[in-house]
């Protein structure tokens, strides 16, 4: 008995994968397929959509929403989500602004001093989930209204306005410009520096994902938070870790729409949380957790951007963009969905 | 009646244990108590486990059995009682404490993430890195090939460590769960209910790697309401009921059957044969449980391990 070689017989009903089957695992895949096919149905109708210039104005719509997806598909992996992200990229702008001016120092100063509230909202965040066990929902509902409501009347209190006073007669406005707002010739085209901070994002977060002990305890968290706990993974700081890592995508948002345009309107942003999300799901982030990718947010992003940009080439009329979204978010969880099943219908 | 404290040295002189060669148990519970609130959920439990030695806890549900290795896991703090691993007096403060303390516990629900690949599951919590600081990365190869071998170790060809761990069936799961517990160099391996939810063959599988893990010398805590399956495994045996023990056996004391009575409660078993009698219950009712009562009696009532 002691020695005894004991084997389970090989399943003769499970065949070996094959390399097709393998990509349709892929989380993405869904939203890939959703993505060529977008591109192909806008380049037939909108022969415009194919110039470089187009394609950089599409790139440039998709970044601002995916280099939020990136941090809000970590969190949806971690199991959690943000409703708060849409205000809180307004706020870290409104920190930065009103800051430096109020106290009339170099820019520099207020984009350290929005770091630092951009990451302290999402520790807030993190950690009131993690104290009170209360659901994401809540606790980043309560934050959002929280945040718009800060938002309008710190603003008006300090400003006396509901925009804040322009920020590009400061010291330091040039240098910070070029890191978050300025562009870059490539093949004669000017593409926006958020397209490279975008795809550096969801390079570093893909690593983070596939190939740290942080990834796996991202997964881990969001799949089963019970069964991590048990087996020695630190579910409270990863999900913690992972409200900040939101912040930190907020902040250089919040940097890019203050730099660009020089000035914030405090009321902007409510609405966007749910662009972010949408991104994230559509690139096939289970809203349960523990399945998703970053590349997944950065295809759903791209689709926004083209559908958003694809609309206006097409010379439709742009009130059709909302139904549009929604259709896309439905198809490609529904893709999503049968694609998954599919794949792990050997239970 | 078994409240007293184990006699150490008499329990490691009525067992020839080769692989124990300290006067100490590997660990060591005595007279351990819990209470949630005004709940009492455990009072009074004594027990030992050492290497190479399968240690049963059998009782029905309710009966303390969860609670009892929560507080040996780490997931809860005794009351009262004293726990101690190899003769020194411990409390852990989280499952992290136990692990380190080289306790594993493989739960009723396995604490694996059925979402993850196998390979994920088994280095979860405990992943090889390497590289330097902000670019430690996982040395992925060097874990895939890992878990692939200590799988094939314990038995089980896996054509695929990528794949969801979801994806295998029940028996398979807890062995990649005994794996890994194994692997990660855990001296005491607590087994929650392994068998419950299986069937005839997979419980089968099941018991046979306990057997195998106690063979590579780990003390294990077989957790389980089924006598069927702790008798052929087990070496001592502790019956829970309501939070109290009630009995605590060498394997040479007891046999299969006065086991199951015991586990089937012959006292209490009477105690309702004489309520539905004096209720007028029906007849063939009370002459069931009285058949009952008979065979628990004419099972005796064995010696009890020295507690």
């Amino acid at each position: 008995m002691a020695n005894a070689v004991l084997t389970i017989a090989t399943d003769e009903r499970v065949s070996a994968r094959n390399p097709l089957q393998k990509l349709l695992v892929r989380p993405e895949i869904g939203a890939l397929v959703g993505a060529l096919v977008l591109f192909v149905f806008f380049s037939a109708i909108a022969p415009v959509f194919l110039q470089p210039s187009s394609l950089a104005t599409v790139l440039y719509g998709s970044s601002t929403i995916g280099i939020m997806a990136v941090g809000v598909a970590l969190l949806m992996i971690g199991g959690e989500f943000d409703l708060s992200t849409g205000v809180a990229v307004i706020t870290s702008a409104l920190s930065a602004s009103m800051f430096s001016w109020y106290f009339s120092t170099n820019v520099w100063v207020g984009v350290a001093f929005a770091l630092v509230v951009s990451l302290g909202i999402g520790f807030i965040n993190g950690w009131i989930l993690v104290k009170t066990k209360l659901p994401s929902f809540i606790v980043t509902l309560a934050s959002f209204l929280m945040l718009a409501g800060l938002n309008l009347g710190l603003t008006r209190m300090i400003g006396g306005a509901v925009a804040t006073p322009s920020v590009s007669d400061l010291d330091g406005f040039d240098a910070a410009r070029v890191l978050f707002a300025s562009t870059v010739k490539i093949a004669g085209v000017d593409v926006t520096i958020t397209v490279f901070i975008w795809i550096a994002l969801v390079a570093v977060a893909s690593w983070v994902l596939l190939r740290t002990k942080v990834g796996n305890w991202i997964f881990a968290s969001g799949g089963d938070a019970n069964a991590a706990r048990a087996v020695g993974v630190p579910v409270t700081k990863t999900k913690i870790g992972l409200f900040m890592a939101v912040g930190f995508c907020g902040w250089i948002l919040g940097m890019h729409n203050l730099f660009a345009f020089n000035t914030v309107q405090s009321g902007e942003g409510v609405g966007n949380e749910f662009l972010y999300i949408i991104a994230a799901v559509i690139g096939g982030c289970l809203l349960t957790g523990g399945y998703g990718s970053a590349v997944g947010g950065a295809i759903g992003a791209f689709i926004f951007g083209m559908a958003n940009k694809g609309i206006v080439y097409a010379q439709w009329n742009p009130d059709w963009f909302k139904f549009f979204l929604g259709l896309m978010l439905l198809l490609a969880t529904i893709v999503n969905l049968i694609v998954k099943r599919r794949a792990d219908s050997s239970k | 009646m078994n409240a007293k404290q184990i006699d150490q040295q008499q329990l490691l002189k009525d067992e020839k244990d080769p692989l124990t060669h300290t006067p100490v148990h590997l660990l060591s519970l005595e007279n351990v108590g819990k209470h949630y609130g005004n709940i009492v959920a455990l009072t009074d439990v004594t027990m030992a486990v050492d290497n190479g030695r399968v240690t049963c806890v059998l009782g029905d549900n309710g009966a303390g059995k969860s609670t009892l290795i929560k507080i040996i896991a780490g997931l809860h703090q005794h009351d009262e009682g004293v726990l101690h691993i190899m003769g020194e007096e411990r409390k852990f403060g989280s499952p992290r404490d136990a692990l380190d303390a080289g306790i594993a516990t493989v739960y009723q629900d396995l604490a694996v993430v059925p979402l993850m690949p196998i390979w994920r599951n088994f280095f979860l919590g405990s992943e090889l890195t390497s590289g330097f600081g902000p670019f430690k990365s996982m040395d992925v190869q060097k874990m895939k090939d890992i878990t692939k071998k200590e799988l094939a170790d314990m038995g089980i060809d896996l054509r695929d460590v990528e794949q969801p761990i979801g994806q295998l069936s029940g028996g398979e799961r807890q062995c990649v769960a005994i794996a890994r517990a194994v692997y990660f160099g855990a001296k005491v391996l607590i087994l929650d209910e392994p068998t419950a939810a299986l069937g005839v063959k997979q419980s089968g599988v099941v018991l046979r790697y306990i057997l195998q893990a106690r063979d590579r010398g780990l003390g294990v805590i077989f957790i389980t309401h089924n006598p069927h399956h702790a008798f052929p495994v087990g070496d001592r045996f502790l019956l829970l009921k309501r939070g109290k023990s009630i009995g605590y056996y060498d394997k040479k004391d007891i046999t299969l059957d006065e086991l199951t009575a015991q586990m089937a409660g012959g006292a209490e078993l009477a105690e309702l044969a004489h309520e539905l009698e004096q209720l007028g219950g029906h007849g063939d009712i009370v002459k069931e449980v009285q058949a009952e009562v008979a065979e628990a009696a004419s099972a005796g009532t064995p010696t009890q391990l020295r507690a």
